[in-house]
């Protein structure tokens, strides 16, 4: 079970890691500044496996890829918003965190709630509320990419099937 | 059903007689774009998966436009990367100090792009090139690892919203009134996933210029890319630097819009983006109660020689306010040249503005230019979220060169008229 850490409109890459963090590609060092312009506690009270809320857009703004990863290195598991910018989404998956877009979970959700995720079905159990939410699951072969790491752990493990 | 300028360009690249919205297709690319930020990423990427060549080494671009000249040792440590591998791999585009260009600007003044081409770049603003008639849009540094490889990508077919625009411009009102206002009516997600393509006869209205800031900022609506049909305007800004043959897409009459929005240009003011989404549309003749510190014009939205005139033509024999700092950022070494030919560089340093070699720096907080706490800007960039410039209680105002031009001689927010 994880922990939702609830954020609002357009969270956007800036805020998730700003740009004068960018000269470095240390995931640990980014990790540790992600989300600081918006809550400066993100770092510390975030626990291996937490998820994300959001509301609308989130990720919009810049396309730098370092936004997701320094996400997924602060041990999130899953970010669910009602939705999502595209680039976001797309380096999302590419780099494998999970993302679920769910405009009801995204809204019911409260910051503290205690939240599972099935993959598989796309179901979201909120345990505090003891609700449910049912979103749009992934298609197969974006699921396996997600569980492989991303695009290029995907890739290579096709070419390494192969021979 | 028919298409849209977008979905045609994708068709043609996917080797299809016809695609649809929410489609997913693998294109060609015609062009794979990094700079100094998304590259060093990207490479990581192609070099963890085992990639030993690049598709075309005519077909990668590399520019060096973020932290440059190089503001730590760590920046350079990034550039340093890029050129390793710009010369292992023999790419023909690679652009460090003293040929480099912000991006967007410079691609399309080099010739790189041409009508009916399909481009992704690790950058956001990769957009911009739908001025001219191209399908081009921002990816993420693992996409572009991938594309420098494989030379195709995956897309979905996007939907598409027209927009209509009518009447005449009015005068001091430029492309970046008009995208701010169209962003203000629509918001930060009005397009998202979309293509937002431009049509009406108000369209001979707007000079390259103006469409290349228009297309430049279809990402802040959220969209996918923004594009304008080729039409003279295109051609006279194609002849002398694309040589290569071309192709002209058109919407089929009966292509499928989500909604059509009506812009008349009537009714466009100079427009100011308040703090902090590029969707606070103001008019700019309310904003003197908005006294500010400093004022940017460049970036990849407004650095072109059309946005340098605009604010030479205010600052000239005027001095910017006691207490604003001015920071001019041609975004080329040819617009950089050109200023100083045209007499722009001295109206610059007589209003007291200083000016810097071509760089992003101040526009996404990285150096030349940060801002402290409480203080604002009035910014020719393109984004204006929490903490973008610098301390995370700065305020960013967007707005075009003459507006920040204006803003910068008076010391608040002002219509260019105020000075004039």
């Amino acid at each position: 079970m994880s922990t939702a850490h609830k954020y609002g409109d357009h969270v956007d890459t800036d805020v998730i890691i700003p740009a004068r963090y960018l000269a470095s590609q240390d995931e640990k060092e980014l990790a540790s500044h992600c989300m600081e312009d918006i809550d400066s506690g993100f770092h510390s009270k975030v626990r291996n496996g937490d998820i994300i809320v959001a509301g609308l857009n989130f990720g919009c703004g810049s396309s730098r890829e370092h936004a997701p990863v320094a996400i997924k290195a602060s041990g999130i598991s899953c970010v669910i918003a009602k939705s999502f910018a595209r680039i976001f989404y797309r380096n999302a998956i590419n780099i494998g965190l999970a993302i679920l877009e769910c405009p009801e979970a995204a809204e019911d959700i409260s910051d503290g709630d205690k939240v599972s995720v099935n993959f598989d079905t796309g179901l979201i159990t909120n345990e505090t509320k003891g609700k449910t939410y049912q979103s749009e699951p992934f298609p197969e072969f974006i699921k396996n990419m997600i569980a492989d790491g991303g695009l290029m752990a995907s890739l290579k493990k096709k070419k390494n099937e192969k021979k | 059903m028919g298409m849209t300028m977008t979905q045609k360009i994708l068709a043609k690249h996917a080797g299809l007689p016809e695609v649809h919205a929410g489609q997913l297709i693998q294109a060609q690319l015609d062009l794979v774009l990094g700079n100094d930020i998304t590259s060093p990423v990207a490479i990581n990427e192609f070099e963890a998966a085992g990639f030993s060549s690049i598709f075309d080494k005519r077909k990668v671009v590399l520019v060096m436009d973020h932290f440059v000249p190089n503001k730590d040792i760590k920046s350079a440590t990034q550039c340093k990367q890029c050129r390793m591998f710009a010369k292992k791999f023999g790419i023909e585009h690679y652009y460090d100090v003293g040929t480099m260009g912000i991006e967007h600007a410079l691609l399309p003044e080099q010739g790189l792009v041409a009508p009916g081409e399909a481009v992704i770049g690790a950058d956001s603003h990769t957009c911009t090139y739908g001025a001219l008639g191209a399908f081009s849009t921002g990816v993420g540094s693992t996409d572009m690892g991938a594309a420098m490889s494989a030379g195709y990508t995956w897309f979905k077919v996007p939907a598409a919203i027209r927009v209509n625009v009518t009447g005449k411009k009015r005068p001091y009102v430029s492309g970046k009134d008009v995208i701010l206002t169209l962003i203000g009516k629509i918001g930060v997600d009005g397009a998202l996933y979309k293509s937002l393509e431009f049509s009406g006869d108000g369209l001979s209205q707007l000079s390259m210029a103006d469409r290349l800031t228009i297309s430049n900022m279809a990402i802040e609506a959220g969209g996918k890319n923004g594009i304008f049909p080729v039409d003279d305007i295109t051609r006279d800004f194609l002849k002398g630097r694309v040589s290569r043959e071309w192709t002209a897409y058109s919407p089929d009459p009966d292509a499928e819009y989500e909604n059509v929005i009506e812009l008349n240009l009537d009714d466009i003011d100079c427009t100011v983006a308040y703090p902090h989404l590029p969707e606070n549309a103001h008019p700019a003749r309310e904003g003197h109660d908005i006294k500010i510190d400093q004022i940017v014009i460049g970036s990849c939205t407004n650095g072109k020689i059309e946005d340098m005139k605009a604010a030479a033509e205010i600052l000239k024999n005027h001095h910017l306010a006691d207490g604003v700092r001015g920071i001019v950022i041609p975004a080329t070494m040819k617009i950089y040249r050109e200023c100083m030919k045209l007499g722009y560089t001295d109206i610059f340093l007589d209003a007291g503005c200083i000016i810097s070699t071509p760089t992003c720096g101040p526009c996404l907080g990285g150096y030349m230019g940060i801002l402290a706490e409480g203080e604002r800007c009035v910014s020719t960039t393109n984004r204006n979220f929490v903490g973008r410039m610098g301390h995370v209680k700065s305020e960013v105002y967007l707005a075009s060169p003459a507006v920040a031009a204006a803003s910068g001689i008076t010391g608040h927010i002002s219509h260019p008229e105020e000075v004039m």
